[in-house]
C-alpha cells in the first residue's frame, strides 16, 4: 500500500493520470529544484484543473493561426513521401542519402492502438538497425515509450527518425522562420529541449532492445521555413546539453519517493476538497517559484501569490535574489538594512552593502527634498 | 511617433494591423483583413508609409552647421518612434527586412514608398541598437530606467502591469493594480503578439467574415479593441516620461541621433542601396566597436548625470564621493623625459565609500568633466588623487571643503582605430567580400 505508485494514485484522488508528452517532459528540466512541480507531474495530475480550482488559472493557449501554420508547414515538408526532406538532407546538409524508403507508422492496418503501433515501431527500428548500412530509411509517426516516475509513457512525436550510415537521427519540423540564417533563440531552445526528449526516448528504446544506444545521434535535424516564405530549410542541432539535463531530471523523478516520505500519509490533491483545503494540501509540498515559471508552469500564478504573501525575494526575479546573497524574505532585507537585526557572520558583507546604499539614498532623498523646498 | 504593430500568430512577420500616430487624439488604425494575402500586406505597408514617411522625412528641413574638426551640416530635429516593448522593436526590424529589398518595377511590383519605408525602419532599428540612441525606443525599457517596481524584470516587460505599478488607479496599491492589469480581456497584450483567446474567438470569425463578404469592418472593429487600450497606455507613459527633468547629457546624445539622421537622409537622396542581409566582416567590426563605445559613454553619462545611478558604482567600489580635505594646487613635477616641471596638483579626499580602486588607476572627475587624474595613494579613508590634465583650460582645481567625486567610468569619445577597407579584409575574416548588389531575387522574395 505504501509503494510510490499507490501514494501517487492517492494524491491524484482516484482520477486517471494525464499523459505526459514531450512538452511536459521537457518542461520538467526547466525548474528542477521545485518539489511541488515534481510531485504533481509524477502523479500525473492535471495542473491546470488544480490552478483553476485554486482560483489562479494560467493563461496558456495556442492561437488557431499558429496551429494552422504549423500543420500546413509539416504537410508541405512531408508531402510526396518526404520529397522536400530528402532534398534538404542531400543539399543543405550534404548527406549522401541513397535510395530512401518511407515508412509511416501512424496506424497498423487501420488500427491506431498505442500498443500495436509501439510494437510495430520496435520491429521496424530493430530491422533497420540490423540491416545497417544498406538503406537510409525514414520512419514517420514512430510511437516511443519512456518510463517517467515509474509510469510507462507513450510519446507521440510528430517527428521522423531516419537512419544514415548506421546512425539514427531525429527530424524535428517547426514552423518558426529562420531569417537570413538566424532564428529566435527562445524558440530554438524550446525545439532543442523537445528534440532531446525524443533522442532520449529513442536511446532508451535501443538500450532496452539490446542495441547500442550510441547509434542514436545527438545531432537533431531541425527543419524550419526559410526567410518569409514557406520554403523549408534544415540545420543540425546539437542537443547534448539538453540530454544531460533531461537525464538528471528524469533520474530525480524516479527518486520521487524521497519527497513523498516527507509528506503526510493522508495527503491528497483531489478536486473534491474546497479550494482552501486544496491550497493547504498543495502548500505542504514546497515550491521554488521564479518569474520564469509564469511562462512554463500552470501552477505559477498560485505560487507567485504565495511567494508575495510571505514576502519572498523570489518575486523580484533571479538576478535580484542572487544579489541579495542568501536573504530569503523582503522583510529580512529591510530589517538588515535598517540595522534592526543582528547579523550572522555570513550576512555581514551584504548587510554592510545594504546599509551603505541606504545611507546614500537618504542623503539624496533629503537633498532632493531641499531642492524642491 | 507612437507605433503599435500587431502580427499574425505563427508567422514570422505577417502584419495584422497597427495603430500609429503623433497625436493621442488621432490614432491611425491600419488593418490587414486577410493577413495571409500578400497584396493586402503590401497595401498595408504602403498605407503605413503614407503616415510614417511624411513624419520621418519632415524633419529634413532646417539645418545647423557644426564646426570643428569634422565640419558638417545637421538637421535641428530628428524622428523618434516609440513601440510598446522589445518584441515591437524586433518586429520593426523584420518589417524593415521584408520590405527594403522590394522594387516598384519588374515582377511583383510594390508601391514605391514601400522600399523607402523599409530602409527607414531598418535605419531606426540599427540606431536603436546603439546605447543612448532615442531613435527607436521600447516604452517598457524607457520606463524601467526611471522606475523600480515590486515585480521581476520579466513582468516589467508587460506595459500594462508596469504602468499599473507606476501609477495605480486611486484606491489600489501597485500590486493590486498590476494583478488586475494581467487580465488579457481588459488589457490586451501590447503586441506584436495577440492573445490566443482573442485569435480563436474574435479574430478568426472576423477574418472568415472578410473572406465571405469582402468587408473588413469586423476585422477593423476587432483590432481596434486590441489596440486602443495600449494606445492610451502608451500616451500615458509618454506623459510620465515628459514630466521627468531632462538629464545633462541628453542634448549631446540627441545630437548624435540628429547627425545619423542627417547622414541617412543624404544617403537615401543619393540612391543608397538597402543594407545587405548580413553585415560584411569590415562593417561588422566597425559596428561592434561603435556599439561598445556607445555603451561605455552611455553608462558613464548616466552615472555623471544622476547621483543615484552613481550610487550603484559607488557601492561597487568603482567611484567615490567625499570632501577635498587638502589641495596642493601648485605642485609641479618633472615628467620622465621632460625638461620643464609641469603642474600636477594633488587632491586629498576623505570618503566613507567602499573604494575598490588601486593606486595608479586612471580616474575622472565628475564635477569637472573631461578632467582626468590618477590615484597616488590610499590610506584608510583618505585618497590622494593627482590631477593630470585640463589644468590650463580653466577646469581648475577644487578648493579644500569642496565635495568631489571621482570614478573610473570613462565618458569615452575614443577615436575609432583604422579598420581595414573592404578590399583589405584579411583572410582570417574570409578575405575581401564580394560587393553587395541587391539582386532581383531579393526584390521578389516571397512573403507568405
Amino acid at each position: 500500500m505504501n509503494s510510490p505508485n499507490h501514494r501517487l494514485d492517492a494524491l491524484r484522488g482516484g482520477v486517471a493520470p494525464v499523459d505526459h508528452n514531450a512538452r511536459t517532459i521537457a518542461a520538467l528540466a526547466g525548474n528542477p529544484g521545485c518539489d511541488r512541480r515534481a510531485v504533481l507531474d509524477a502523479a500525473g495530475i492535471h495542473k491546470q484543473s488544480i490552478a483553476v480550482h485554486l482560483g489562479h488559472p494560467a493563461p496558456f493557449g495556442q492561437s488557431p493561426f499558429a496551429l494552422d501554420r504549423a500543420r500546413a508547414f509539416e504537410e508541405l515538408v512531408k508531402a510526396d513521401g518526404c520529397a522536400h526532406l530528402v532534398r534538404l538532407l542531400r543539399e543543405t546538409l550534404g548527406l549522401s542519402v541513397p535510395e530512401v524508403a518511407y515508412t509511416d507508422i501512424a496506424d497498423v492496418g487501420g488500427n491506431t492502438a498505442h500498443q500495436l503501433r509501439h510494437t510495430r515501431t520496435l520491429a521496424e527500428l530493430r530491422r533497420a538497425a540490423e540491416d545497417g548500412e544498406r538503406s537510409g530509411t525514414l520512419f514517420d509517426h514512430p510511437l516511443l515509450k519512456l518510463p517517467v516516475a515509474g509510469h510507462e509513457v507513450y510519446l507521440e512525436p510528430s517527428v521522423i527518425a531516419f537512419q544514415i550510415r548506421g546512425r539514427f537521427h531525429i527530424v524535428e519540423i517547426k514552423s518558426f522562420a529562420v531569417i537570413d540564417g538566424t532564428a529566435d533563440s527562445g524558440q530554438v531552445a524550446a525545439a532543442s529541449r523537445l528534440s532531446a526528449v525524443y533522442v532520449y526516448a529513442l536511446k532508451a528504446l535501443f538500450r532496452a532492445e539490446g542495441i547500442d544506444p550510441d547509434r542514436v545521434s545527438h545531432e537533431v535535424v531541425l527543419v524550419c521555413p526559410k526567410d518569409f516564405a514557406n520554403h523549408p530549410t534544415a540545420t543540425l542541432l546539437d542537443v547534448r546539453q539538453q540530454l544531460a539535463s533531461l537525464n538528471r531530471q528524469l533520474s530525480r523523478l524516479t527518486r520521487i519517493d524521497r519527497i513523498l516520505d516527507h509528506l503526510p500519509p493522508e495527503l491528497t490533491f483531489s478536486l473534491e476538497q474546497s479550494p482552501a483545503e486544496l491550497a493547504r494540501a498543495i502548500r505542504t509540498v514546497e515550491a521554488r517559484y521564479a518569474p520564469e515559471c509564469l511562462s512554463a508552469c500552470e501552477m505559477a500564478y498560485f505560487c507567485r501569490a504565495d511567494a508575495r504573501v510571505c514576502g519572498s525575494v523570489d518575486v523580484l526575479g533571479r538576478a535580484t535574489r542572487d544579489e541579495l546573497g542568501g536573504l530569503e524574505s523582503i522583510d529580512a532585507v529591510l530589517d538588515l538594512t535598517a540595522g534592526d537585526r543582528l547579523t550572522s557572520p555570513e550576512q555581514a558583507e551584504i548587510a554592510d552593502q545594504l546599509r551603505y546604499v541606504r545611507a546614500v539614498y537618504r542623503e539624496h532623498a533629503s537633498a532632493g527634498a531641499e531642492a524642491v523646498a | 511617433m507612437v507605433f503599435i504593430p500587431l502580427k499574425l500568430a505563427g508567422e514570422a512577420a505577417a502584419p495584422l494591423g497597427a495603430m500609429v500616430g503623433t497625436d493621442p487624439a488621432e490614432p491611425h488604425l491600419l488593418v490587414v483583413p486577410q493577413p495571409r494575402n500578400r497584396d493586402l500586406r503590401f497595401a498595408f505597408m504602403s498605407e503605413l508609409a503614407q503616415i510614417m514617411l511624411p513624419y520621418i522625412e519632415g524633419f529634413a528641413t532646417a539645418k545647423e552647421t557644426v564646426s570643428g574638426r569634422n565640419e558638417r551640416e545637421r538637421y535641428l530635429d530628428a524622428p523618434q518612434v516609440i513601440v510598446p516593448g522589445r518584441r515591437g522593436v524586433e518586429f520593426v526590424r523584420l518589417l524593415g527586412r521584408s520590405t527594403r529589398f522590394r522594387r516598384s518595377d519588374g515582377p511583383y511590383p510594390v508601391d514605391p514608398s514601400v522600399p523607402v519605408l523599409g530602409q527607414w525602419l531598418t535605419f531606426l532599428y540599427e540606431r536603436g541598437e546603439l546605447a543612448g540612441s532615442s531613435a527607436l525606443l521600447a516604452m517598457t525599457d524607457a520606463l524601467s530606467l526611471h522606475w523600480a517596481t515590486g515585480q521581476s524584470p520579466m513582468e516589467d516587460a508587460n506595459l500594462a502591469t508596469l504602468l499599473a505599478w507606476i501609477s495605480p488607479p486611486p484606491g489600489l496599491t501597485g500590486q493590486e493594480a498590476a494583478a488586475a492589469a494581467e487580465n488579457p480581456i481588459d488589457r490586451p497584450p501590447a503586441g506584436p503578439d495577440t492573445d490566443p483567446g482573442f485569435d480563436a474567438q474574435v479574430l478568426q470569425p472576423a477574418i472568415r467574415a472578410y473572406d465571405a463578404s469582402g468587408s473588413p469592418a469586423l476585422v477593423r472593429q476587432a483590432l481596434r479593441t486590441q489596440l486602443e487600450p495600449t494606445w492610451r497606455l502608451m500616451w500615458e507613459a509618454v506623459d510620465l516620461m515628459r514630466a521627468l527633468p531632462e538629464a545633462a547629457s541628453v542634448a549631446e546624445r540627441w545630437a548624435i541621433d540628429r547627425d545619423q539622421y542627417t547622414r541617412e537622409v543624404t544617403r537615401l537622396a543619393e540612391g543608397g542601396p538597402p543594407r545587405g542581409r548580413r553585415d560584411q566582416a569590415g562593417p561588422a567590426a566597425i559596428r561592434l566597436w561603435d556599439m561598445e563605445g556607445a555603451q561605455q559613454s552611455y553608462d558613464a553619462q548616466r552615472a555623471y548625470d544622476d547621483p543615484l545611478v552613481m550610487t550603484e558604482h559607488r557601492a561597487a567600489g568603482k567611484a567615490f564621493t567625499g570632501e577635498a580635505v587638502h589641495v596642493d594646487a601648485d605642485r609641479k613635477i618633472l615628467l620622465p623625459g621632460g625638461k620643464k616641471p609641469v603642474p600636477r596638483p594633488l587632491v586629498t579626499v576623505r570618503t566613507s565609500d567602499p573604494v575598490r580602486l588601486t593606486p595608479g588607476k586612471r580616474v575622472f572627475s565628475v564635477h569637472r568633466r573631461r578632467q582626468s587624474g590618477e590615484i597616488v595613494e590610499i590610506d584608510g579613508d583618505l585618497i590622494v588623487v593627482q590631477l593630470n590634465d585640463q589644468l590650463a583650460k580653466g577646469a581648475g582645481v577644487p578648493t579644500p571643503g569642496d565635495a568631489v567625486c571621482f570614478t573610473e567610468l570613462d565618458l569615452g569619445g575614443r577615436i575609432r582605430p583604422g579598420f581595414p577597407t573592404g578590399e583589405e579584409t584579411p583572410w582570417t575574416h574570409g578575405g575581401p567580400p564580394a560587393a553587395y548588389v541587391p539582386t532581383d531575387e531579393d526584390a521578389v522574395e516571397a512573403w507568405s
